[in-house]
Protein backbone atom coordinates (compact mmCIF):
# COMPACT_ATOMS: atom_id res chain seq x y z
CA UNK A 1 0.00 0.00 0.00
CA UNK A 2 0.94 3.29 0.04
CA UNK A 3 1.40 4.34 3.27
CA UNK A 4 3.56 7.39 3.69
CA UNK A 5 4.68 5.37 7.23
CA UNK A 6 8.84 5.87 7.78
CA UNK A 7 10.39 4.90 10.66
CA UNK A 8 13.07 6.89 11.79
CA UNK A 9 16.51 5.73 13.18
CA UNK A 10 18.79 7.99 14.43
CA UNK A 11 22.76 7.18 13.22
CA UNK A 12 26.14 7.34 13.90
CA UNK A 13 28.39 6.32 11.25
CA UNK A 14 29.27 6.27 7.38
CA UNK A 15 27.53 5.14 3.96
CA UNK A 16 29.71 4.82 0.76
CA UNK A 17 27.71 5.93 -2.53
CA UNK A 18 28.15 6.89 -6.08
CA UNK A 19 30.40 10.02 -4.78
CA UNK A 20 31.93 8.27 -2.18
CA UNK A 21 32.14 8.47 1.48
CA UNK A 22 29.57 10.55 3.29
CA UNK A 23 28.64 10.36 7.37
CA UNK A 24 25.33 9.41 7.98
CA UNK A 25 22.71 10.30 11.02
CA UNK A 26 19.52 8.68 10.17
CA UNK A 27 18.12 5.37 8.32
CA UNK A 28 14.90 5.80 7.33
CA UNK A 29 12.93 2.30 6.73
CA UNK A 30 9.81 2.05 5.25
CA UNK A 31 7.92 -1.09 3.72
CA UNK A 32 5.77 -0.07 0.84
CA UNK A 33 6.08 -0.59 -2.93
CA UNK A 34 9.84 -0.38 -4.63
CA UNK A 35 11.36 1.38 -7.20
CA UNK A 36 13.81 -0.64 -8.18
CA UNK A 37 12.98 -4.18 -6.42
CA UNK A 38 11.22 -6.77 -8.62
CA UNK A 39 8.59 -7.04 -5.65
CA UNK A 40 5.54 -5.38 -4.69
CA UNK A 41 6.27 -4.49 -1.60
CA UNK A 42 9.81 -4.26 -0.50
CA UNK A 43 11.67 -3.20 3.08
CA UNK A 44 13.22 0.09 2.25
CA UNK A 45 16.01 1.76 3.82
CA UNK A 46 17.42 4.91 3.28
CA UNK A 47 20.49 6.08 4.86
CA UNK A 48 21.15 10.13 4.94
CA UNK A 49 22.69 12.85 7.05
CA UNK A 50 19.80 15.48 8.15
CA UNK A 51 21.90 17.36 9.25
CA UNK A 52 23.64 17.80 5.75
CA UNK A 53 20.35 18.35 4.14
CA UNK A 54 19.21 14.78 3.64
CA UNK A 55 19.52 15.19 -0.15
CA UNK A 56 22.11 12.55 -0.63
CA UNK A 57 21.21 8.85 0.49
CA UNK A 58 22.67 4.80 0.25
CA UNK A 59 19.11 3.29 -0.41
CA UNK A 60 18.41 -0.65 -0.35
CA UNK A 61 15.14 -2.11 -1.28
CA UNK A 62 15.14 -5.52 0.44
CA UNK A 63 12.79 -8.53 0.60
CA UNK A 64 10.31 -9.07 3.95
CA UNK A 65 12.34 -12.52 4.64
CA UNK A 66 15.92 -10.67 3.29
CA UNK A 67 15.11 -8.36 5.70
CA UNK A 68 14.68 -10.21 8.44
CA UNK A 69 17.43 -12.38 7.60
CA UNK A 70 19.62 -9.02 7.85
CA UNK A 71 18.26 -8.47 11.39
CA UNK A 72 19.39 -11.59 12.50
CA UNK A 73 22.78 -11.50 11.02
CA UNK A 74 23.44 -7.88 12.48
CA UNK A 75 22.61 -8.94 15.54
CA UNK A 76 24.61 -12.28 15.09
CA UNK A 77 27.45 -9.91 14.09
CA UNK A 78 27.50 -7.88 16.89
CA UNK A 79 27.40 -10.47 19.25
CA UNK A 80 30.24 -12.32 17.57
CA UNK A 81 32.43 -9.29 17.70
CA UNK A 82 31.76 -7.99 21.03
CA UNK A 83 32.72 -11.04 22.26
CA UNK A 84 35.69 -11.05 19.88
CA UNK A 85 36.98 -7.16 20.37
CA UNK A 86 35.15 -6.80 23.85
CA UNK A 87 32.11 -3.78 24.32
CA UNK A 88 34.40 -1.29 25.58
CA UNK A 89 36.73 -0.76 22.52
CA UNK A 90 33.08 0.29 20.65
CA UNK A 91 31.45 2.71 23.65
CA UNK A 92 32.20 5.58 22.54
CA UNK A 93 31.83 6.38 19.33
CA UNK A 94 32.15 10.01 19.66
CA UNK A 95 35.57 9.56 19.85
CA UNK A 96 36.16 9.15 16.22
CA UNK A 97 35.09 12.66 14.99
CA UNK B 1 -0.16 -0.29 -44.43
CA UNK B 2 -1.13 2.55 -41.54
CA UNK B 3 1.37 4.77 -40.87
CA UNK B 4 1.94 5.44 -36.60
CA UNK B 5 3.89 7.68 -34.68
CA UNK B 6 4.37 8.89 -31.49
CA UNK B 7 6.31 11.73 -29.67
CA UNK B 8 7.02 11.59 -26.13
CA UNK B 9 9.18 14.01 -23.98
CA UNK B 10 10.15 15.77 -21.33
CA UNK B 11 8.12 18.88 -21.01
CA UNK B 12 7.83 21.76 -18.55
CA UNK B 13 4.51 22.94 -17.42
CA UNK B 14 3.01 25.22 -14.70
CA UNK B 15 1.88 23.66 -11.87
CA UNK B 16 0.30 24.82 -8.51
CA UNK B 17 0.81 28.17 -7.37
CA UNK B 18 2.62 28.66 -10.53
CA UNK B 19 5.86 26.87 -9.91
CA UNK B 20 7.34 25.36 -13.33
CA UNK B 21 7.50 21.86 -13.24
CA UNK B 22 8.51 18.50 -15.58
CA UNK B 23 6.30 16.29 -17.23
CA UNK B 24 6.82 13.29 -19.41
CA UNK B 25 4.84 13.94 -21.97
CA UNK B 26 3.59 11.41 -25.29
CA UNK B 27 1.15 11.93 -28.12
CA UNK B 28 0.27 10.65 -31.02
CA UNK B 29 1.15 12.98 -34.32
CA UNK B 30 -2.27 14.19 -35.35
CA UNK B 31 -5.12 16.02 -34.48
CA UNK B 32 -7.72 16.59 -33.09
CA UNK B 33 -6.80 14.94 -29.40
CA UNK B 34 -8.08 14.45 -26.44
CA UNK B 35 -6.37 15.11 -23.64
CA UNK B 36 -5.26 12.59 -20.26
CA UNK B 37 -3.70 13.50 -17.17
CA UNK B 38 -2.03 10.14 -15.93
CA UNK B 39 -1.46 10.71 -11.66
CA UNK B 40 1.77 8.74 -10.83
CA UNK B 41 1.57 5.97 -8.09
CA UNK B 42 3.90 6.91 -4.90
CA UNK B 43 7.17 5.04 -5.74
CA UNK B 44 7.24 8.08 -8.38
CA UNK B 45 7.88 9.04 -11.54
CA UNK B 46 9.45 5.67 -12.66
CA UNK B 47 9.47 3.95 -16.00
CA UNK B 48 6.44 1.76 -15.58
CA UNK B 49 4.48 5.52 -15.60
CA UNK B 50 6.20 6.34 -18.46
CA UNK B 51 5.28 3.20 -20.33
CA UNK B 52 1.80 3.71 -19.15
CA UNK B 53 1.97 7.40 -20.63
CA UNK B 54 3.51 6.27 -23.92
CA UNK B 55 0.50 3.04 -23.46
CA UNK B 56 -2.42 5.95 -23.34
CA UNK B 57 -0.77 7.79 -26.56
CA UNK B 58 -0.64 4.70 -28.18
CA UNK B 59 -4.19 4.74 -27.70
CA UNK B 60 -4.87 7.98 -29.09
CA UNK B 61 -4.58 10.59 -26.44
CA UNK B 62 -2.56 13.21 -26.03
CA UNK B 63 -0.97 11.81 -22.06
CA UNK B 64 0.76 14.21 -19.93
CA UNK B 65 2.72 12.89 -16.18
CA UNK B 66 3.17 15.62 -14.27
CA UNK B 67 6.20 15.00 -11.91
CA UNK B 68 4.73 15.16 -8.69
CA UNK B 69 7.91 15.34 -6.53
CA UNK B 70 9.95 17.77 -8.93
CA UNK B 71 9.55 20.50 -6.04
CA UNK B 72 12.20 18.05 -4.32
CA UNK B 73 14.67 18.22 -6.94
CA UNK B 74 17.29 17.76 -8.79
CA UNK B 75 17.70 14.41 -8.69
CA UNK B 76 16.94 11.43 -9.93
CA UNK B 77 13.04 10.45 -9.36
CA UNK B 78 13.74 7.58 -7.45
CA UNK B 79 15.90 10.07 -4.84
CA UNK B 80 13.48 12.71 -4.94
CA UNK B 81 10.44 10.32 -4.17
CA UNK B 82 12.45 9.31 -1.13
CA UNK B 83 12.85 12.84 -0.24
CA UNK B 84 9.15 13.25 -0.70
CA UNK B 85 8.51 9.95 1.71
CA UNK B 86 10.70 10.97 4.24
CA UNK B 87 8.64 14.19 4.22
CA UNK B 88 5.19 12.47 4.62
CA UNK B 89 3.84 12.48 1.29
CA UNK B 90 2.82 15.98 -0.76
CA UNK B 91 0.01 17.98 0.00
CA UNK B 92 -3.44 16.89 -1.87
CA UNK B 93 -3.88 21.22 -2.53
CA UNK B 94 -0.24 20.61 -4.15
CA UNK B 95 -1.04 18.04 -6.27
CA UNK B 96 -4.49 19.12 -7.34
CA UNK B 97 -2.40 22.48 -8.68
CA UNK B 98 -0.14 20.23 -10.14
CA UNK B 99 -3.51 18.57 -12.03
CA UNK B 100 -4.75 22.04 -13.02
CA UNK B 101 -1.83 23.29 -14.34
CA UNK B 102 -1.22 20.17 -16.44
CA UNK B 103 -4.92 20.09 -17.65
CA UNK B 104 -4.29 23.66 -18.24
CA UNK B 105 -1.37 22.30 -20.40
CA UNK B 106 -3.17 20.17 -22.76
CA UNK B 107 -5.95 22.37 -23.16
CA UNK B 108 -3.87 25.01 -24.99
CA UNK B 109 -2.40 22.84 -27.13
CA UNK B 110 -3.38 23.17 -30.76
CA UNK B 111 -4.51 19.83 -31.60
CA UNK B 112 -6.29 19.41 -28.16
CA UNK B 113 -9.94 18.31 -29.07
CA UNK B 114 -11.13 20.06 -25.40
CA UNK B 115 -11.60 16.85 -23.74
CA UNK B 116 -9.36 16.14 -20.65
CA UNK B 117 -9.32 12.90 -18.79
CA UNK B 118 -7.57 11.98 -15.63
CA UNK B 119 -6.43 8.62 -14.28
CA UNK B 120 -3.96 8.03 -11.28
CA UNK B 121 -3.04 4.41 -10.40
CA UNK B 122 -2.10 3.55 -6.17
CA UNK B 123 -2.24 6.87 -4.24
CA UNK B 124 -2.56 8.32 -7.82
CA UNK B 125 -5.87 6.69 -7.99
CA UNK B 126 -6.58 8.70 -4.60
CA UNK B 127 -5.41 12.24 -5.82
CA UNK B 128 -7.85 11.06 -9.40
CA UNK B 129 -11.22 10.60 -7.00
CA UNK B 130 -9.64 13.91 -5.27
CA UNK B 131 -9.17 16.10 -8.68
CA UNK B 132 -12.46 14.80 -10.10
CA UNK B 133 -14.40 15.93 -6.63
CA UNK B 134 -12.38 19.21 -6.52
CA UNK B 135 -11.26 20.45 -9.72
CA UNK B 136 -13.46 22.10 -13.02
CA UNK B 137 -12.86 20.60 -16.21
CA UNK B 138 -12.24 17.00 -15.96
CA UNK B 139 -14.49 15.09 -18.61
CA UNK B 140 -13.65 11.69 -17.40
CA UNK B 141 -11.71 10.05 -14.27
CA UNK B 142 -10.33 6.80 -14.11
CA UNK B 143 -8.96 5.32 -10.32
CA UNK B 144 -6.99 2.62 -10.25
CA UNK B 145 -7.06 1.03 -6.94
CA UNK B 146 -6.25 4.24 -5.21
CA UNK B 147 -6.11 3.42 -1.30
CA UNK B 148 -7.07 5.54 1.60
CA UNK B 149 -10.53 6.91 -0.43
CA UNK B 150 -12.16 5.69 2.29
CA UNK B 151 -10.40 6.82 5.26
CA UNK B 152 -11.02 4.53 8.35
CA UNK B 153 -8.31 5.23 10.85
CA UNK B 154 -8.97 8.90 11.51
CA UNK B 155 -4.85 9.26 12.39
CA UNK B 156 -4.35 9.06 8.20
CA UNK B 157 -6.25 12.46 7.93
CA UNK B 158 -3.10 14.94 8.48
CA UNK B 159 -2.31 19.03 7.46
CA UNK B 160 -0.98 17.57 3.72
CA UNK B 161 -4.01 15.39 3.42
CA UNK B 162 -6.62 17.16 5.53
CA UNK B 163 -10.29 15.31 3.93
CA UNK B 164 -10.89 11.77 3.22
CA UNK B 165 -12.03 11.88 -0.67
CA UNK B 166 -15.10 9.51 0.05
CA UNK B 167 -16.84 12.56 2.06
CA UNK B 168 -16.69 14.80 -1.02
CA UNK B 169 -18.36 13.00 -3.29
CA UNK B 170 -21.37 15.05 -3.56
CA UNK B 171 -19.26 17.00 -5.86
CA UNK B 172 -18.23 14.59 -7.50
CA UNK B 173 -18.68 16.22 -11.56
CA UNK B 174 -17.37 13.77 -13.81
CA UNK B 175 -17.97 10.10 -14.82
CA UNK B 176 -15.60 7.57 -12.41
CA UNK B 177 -14.27 4.29 -13.92
CA UNK B 178 -12.62 2.20 -11.17
CA UNK B 179 -10.16 -0.72 -11.47
CA UNK B 180 -10.09 -2.89 -8.24
CA UNK B 181 -8.26 -6.17 -7.39
CA UNK B 182 -10.08 -8.53 -5.56
CA UNK B 183 -6.94 -9.39 -3.43
CA UNK B 184 -6.10 -5.82 -2.78
CA UNK B 185 -5.67 -4.66 0.74
CA UNK B 186 -5.87 -1.00 0.27
CA UNK B 187 -8.45 -0.47 -1.00
CA UNK B 188 -10.14 -3.82 -0.06
CA UNK B 189 -13.31 -4.99 -1.53
CA UNK B 190 -15.26 -3.99 1.53
CA UNK B 191 -13.77 -0.63 1.25
CA UNK B 192 -14.87 -0.68 -2.46
CA UNK B 193 -18.09 -2.10 -1.35
CA UNK B 194 -18.33 1.07 0.63
CA UNK B 195 -17.14 3.90 -2.21
CA UNK B 196 -19.26 2.19 -4.98
CA UNK B 197 -22.66 2.73 -2.16
CA UNK B 198 -21.83 6.28 -1.95
CA UNK B 199 -21.69 6.62 -5.49
CA UNK B 200 -24.62 5.20 -6.20
CA UNK B 201 -26.77 6.47 -3.62
CA UNK B 202 -25.67 9.88 -4.97
CA UNK B 203 -26.38 8.95 -8.28
CA UNK B 204 -23.38 9.36 -9.54
CA UNK B 205 -22.22 8.55 -13.12
CA UNK B 206 -20.05 5.78 -12.40
CA UNK B 207 -18.06 1.92 -13.53
CA UNK B 208 -16.56 0.17 -11.52
CA UNK B 209 -14.64 -3.45 -12.17
CA UNK B 210 -13.21 -5.70 -9.77
CA UNK B 211 -10.94 -8.62 -10.63
CA UNK B 212 -10.25 -12.29 -9.40
CA UNK B 213 -6.96 -13.22 -8.40
CA UNK B 214 -5.52 -9.76 -8.84
CA UNK B 215 -4.46 -7.43 -6.07
CA UNK B 216 -2.92 -3.99 -6.17
CA UNK B 217 -1.21 -2.72 -8.87
CA UNK B 218 -1.98 -5.55 -11.44
CA UNK B 219 -1.71 -3.78 -14.45
CA UNK B 220 2.53 -3.17 -13.20
CA UNK B 221 4.78 -5.63 -15.15
CA UNK B 222 7.85 -4.99 -13.19
CA UNK B 223 5.93 -6.44 -10.52
CA UNK B 224 4.68 -9.89 -9.21
CA UNK B 225 1.53 -8.50 -9.06
CA UNK B 226 1.39 -8.26 -12.71
CA UNK B 227 -1.39 -10.26 -13.93
CA UNK B 228 -1.53 -10.09 -17.35
CA UNK B 229 -5.24 -11.50 -18.31
CA UNK B 230 -6.56 -8.94 -15.80
CA UNK B 231 -4.34 -6.05 -16.74
CA UNK B 232 -5.54 -6.67 -20.27
CA UNK B 233 -8.70 -6.42 -19.68
CA UNK B 234 -8.62 -3.34 -17.43
CA UNK B 235 -6.60 -1.45 -19.96
CA UNK B 236 -9.67 -1.95 -22.80
CA UNK B 237 -12.43 -0.80 -19.95
CA UNK B 238 -9.98 2.57 -19.49
CA UNK B 239 -9.61 2.96 -23.49
CA UNK B 240 -12.94 2.40 -24.08
CA UNK B 241 -14.17 4.65 -21.09
CA UNK B 242 -12.09 7.84 -22.46
CA UNK B 243 -13.05 6.93 -26.09
CA UNK B 244 -16.27 7.25 -24.87
CA UNK B 245 -16.20 10.30 -22.65
CA UNK B 246 -13.50 12.32 -24.03
CA UNK B 247 -14.42 12.07 -28.11
CA UNK B 248 -17.65 14.49 -27.90
CA UNK B 249 -15.74 17.53 -28.82
CA UNK B 250 -14.09 15.87 -31.56
CA UNK B 251 -17.35 14.28 -33.28
CA UNK B 252 -19.31 17.96 -32.64
CA UNK B 253 -15.80 19.42 -34.19
CA UNK B 254 -15.80 17.39 -37.07
CA UNK B 255 -19.91 18.04 -37.51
Amino acid sequence: MCSYIVEKAKLLGSAKGPNGWMRIDTANVYYDHPFHAPLDHALGIDFICEADGGRDRVAVELSAASARELVAKILAALANGEIEHGKAQHAAPAAAE
Amino acid sequence: MTYESMLAETVAFRGHRGDIGEAYYARPLGAPLPGVVLIHHMPGWDEWIKEATRKLAHHGFATMAPHLYFREGPGSPDDVGARVRAAGGVADEQVLGDVAGAMEFLRAQPYANGKVGVIGFCSGGRHTYLAACSLDGIDAAVDCWGGNVIVDDPKQLNAKRPVAPIDLTAKLRCPLLGLFGNDDENPNRDQVDRTEAVLKQLGKTYEFYRYDGAGHAFFNAARPAYRPEQALAGWNKVFSFFHKHLAAAAAARAA
